[in-house]
């Protein structure tokens, strides 16, 4: 049994959130694209740069082993987080999501993928797993497919067998940064490695919200981000199977990833450094660290039952409200739908809707939202966002519905 | 609500409703332009008809914002009927209003302009609201890029001829 989130009680850990406009508060409803952080995070930084900041695997002196010493504690926090089977070796850190699959795409692609492999995507990606394998396309010749968009705002999997076939890798988001679907991740799994396909998840819109358990999950690669998820930007990871990262080739090269360097050559490190060159964000790492722990302590459960709550009363109240809002999205089921909601409101261009929310103070994206192959098959330029995290509570929607009201006021033909 | 007023003028809002000028052009005579705004994949395309210098005719298609819609239905009102170097003057000035100290659009290449006085611009005015939001700044001055970029190639001449 799940307790319920104590919401007023979580806006308060959050400093940013107590920001307003004499007694309106902000209405934050953009979580989708980088969620705030709450005062632990932000205190942990602080004491790490306060008391204990040297650069990690290299000063001998106490200091330099007590950063060193947080900076892989974050590393196995972040890997329980996810399930990882070694957290110590299978978490590379990387600045974000975007890094984490340019690195599978380079490292992993560069060695794997030859002229005429095919690797299967969706039609539902962020640009971040779109480009790298149009690169690869571009670069060796690889075929990509895609994963159509089906009429219920998921993906149609009606075809999965022959889309995999021949397939070297299938790498797909676990939720829409735009529609607000979560991906079923099962038979997708099960169709690539039946064809002895590799499977990337791009966890970044769903490990801040959904239980995510890389071996439950039975998948190979894993792309996070800590900016999502209550962290501080600049700091993400990839988790990947231990034998499928020993496999790999480095991908930057420069100090720390080496176990040896002559003047005719150089050996990689262990992992997981063989894949982090150079000095790492080591207060990101700590603040993702302290965020994880956040969020533990909070319940992912509590926060999915929270979002799933929310977003049935915000989808009710917005289309109950406005004939011309149209969702772009599937219906609140209970397990597959998350708080991103994207949508048209008549003919009014989202940006004008986002700029007339924000003289509320409510905050949305209006825009592609990195996802411009999505947009053309919804066949529009742009939608209007709202996205819902933690700290979210109905009077967040009031205010989102009522600010709509003023945008319907000054659009009226 | 002041400043949302001050970015949503009556004139803009029925240049947004009612845009002038509005549809397509035999290409040729006329010239096709497109312009793009990546932040918000708005997109437009102006149809220009110049002929002995003089900017006779253009017609404009597109989705975009309201700023965006209504800067180019407004542009297309004042652009009709002018030479071609007027034309010119005008976007010089137009841009130079919607300039904001350390934008790109001050380092231009004919210079960040003289400082105008929006009252000269007629309707062209009201959009000078925008400069306070400098992300809409874009969705203001897209169709005037487009503009430029068909005069200019208009003057380099059709690639098709020797």
């Amino acid at each position: 049994m799940t307790r319920p989130l104590d919401v007023q009680a979580l806006k308060k850990d959050f400093p940013l959130l107590r920001r307003g406009d004499g007694d309106r508060p902000l209405v934050y409803l953009d979580s989708a694209a980088s969620a705030q952080l709450p005062r632990a995070v932000l205190d942990a930084m602080d004491h790490y740069y306060a008391t204990t900041h040297a650069n990690v695997h290299r000063g001998v002196y106490s200091i330099a082993e007590e950063a060193t010493r947080l900076y892989e504690a974050a590393r196995l926090r972040l890997g329980r987080f996810v399930g990882a089977p070694h957290p110590s070796r299978e978490v590379v850190f990387t600045k974000n999501a975007t890094e984490a699959i340019n690195l599978v795409a380079y490292a992993w692609g560069r060695q794997n993928l030859r002229p005429g492999d095919a690797v299967v995507l969706s039609e539902i990606e962020h640009h971040a797993n779109l480009v790298p394998w149009l690169m690869l396309h571009d670069e060796l010749g690889v075929e990509l497919r895609y994963i159509p968009l089906g009429a219920d705002f998921h993906l149609d999997l009606a075809h999965l067998d022959r889309l995999v076939d021949g397939a070297k890798l299938v790498a797909v988001t676990g939720a829409s940064n735009v529609l607000g679907s979560i991906v079923d991740l099962a038979p997708i799994v099960a169709a690539a490695h039946g064809v002895g396909a590799r499977v990337l998840v791009d966890g970044a819109q769903l490990a801040p919200h959904r239980r995510v358990d890389v071996a439950a999950a039975d998948i190979d690669f894993l792309a996070l981000t800590g900016h999502k998820m209550l962290g501080p930007t600049g700091i993400g990871a990839l988790w990947a199977r231990q034998e499928i990262l020993e496999g790999m080739p480095p991908f930057l090269g420069g100090g720390e990833m080496i176990s040896d360097v002559r003047l005719d050559g150089f050996s990689p490190n262990e992992l997981p450094w063989k894949f982090e060159a150079g000095t790492p964000p080591i207060a990101e790492a700590v603040g993702l660290g302290a965020a994880v722990d956040y969020l533990e302590a909070v319940g992912l459960e509590a926060v999915a039952a929270h979002e799933t709550a929310l977003v049935r009363y915000a989808l009710d109240r917005l289309t109950d409200a406005y004939d011309e809002l149209r969702v772009f999205g599937p219906v609140p089921d209970s397990v597959r739908r998350s708080g991103v909601i994207s949508f048209a409101f008549g003919g009014v261009h989202p940006h004008d809707v986002a700029q007339v929310l924000d003289q509320s103070g409510v905050c949305v994206r209006a825009g592609h939202h990195c996802a411009k192959p999505l947009m053309r098959v919804l066949g529009v330029n742009a939608t209007t966002r709202a996205s819902l995290y933690l700290y979210n509570d109905e009077a967040d929607i009031d205010a989102l519905v009522e600010g709509l009201a003023t945008v319907r006021e000054l659009f009226s033909p | 609500m002041n400043e949302l007023e001050d970015l949503y003028r009556e004139i803009i809002l029925d240049h947004y409703r009612s845009p002038r000028n509005r549809g397509e052009l035999a290409v040729p005579p006329a010239h096709r332009v497109e312009g793009f705004n990546p932040l918000c994949g708005d997109e437009i395309v102006i149809y220009l008809d110049v002929r002995d210098g003089v900017l006779e005719d253009l017609r404009i298609t597109g989705r975009g914002c309201s700023i965006s819609q209504s800067s180019a239905s407004m542009m297309s009102a004042a652009v009709k009927g002018l030479p071609v170097d007027g034309v010119r003057r005008l976007v010089r000035s137009f841009k130079s209003m919607m300039s904001i100290a350390g934008s790109e659009d001050a380092g231009a290449p004919d210079g960040p302009g003289e400082p105008v006085d929006p009252t000269t611009l007629g309707e062209l005015g009201a959009l000078q609201g925008v400069v306070k939001f400098p992300v809409r700044i874009k969705c203001a001055t897209l169709a005037w890029n487009a503009l430029v970029q068909g005069l200019d190639e208009i003057a380099a001449g059709p690639v098709d001829e020797a």
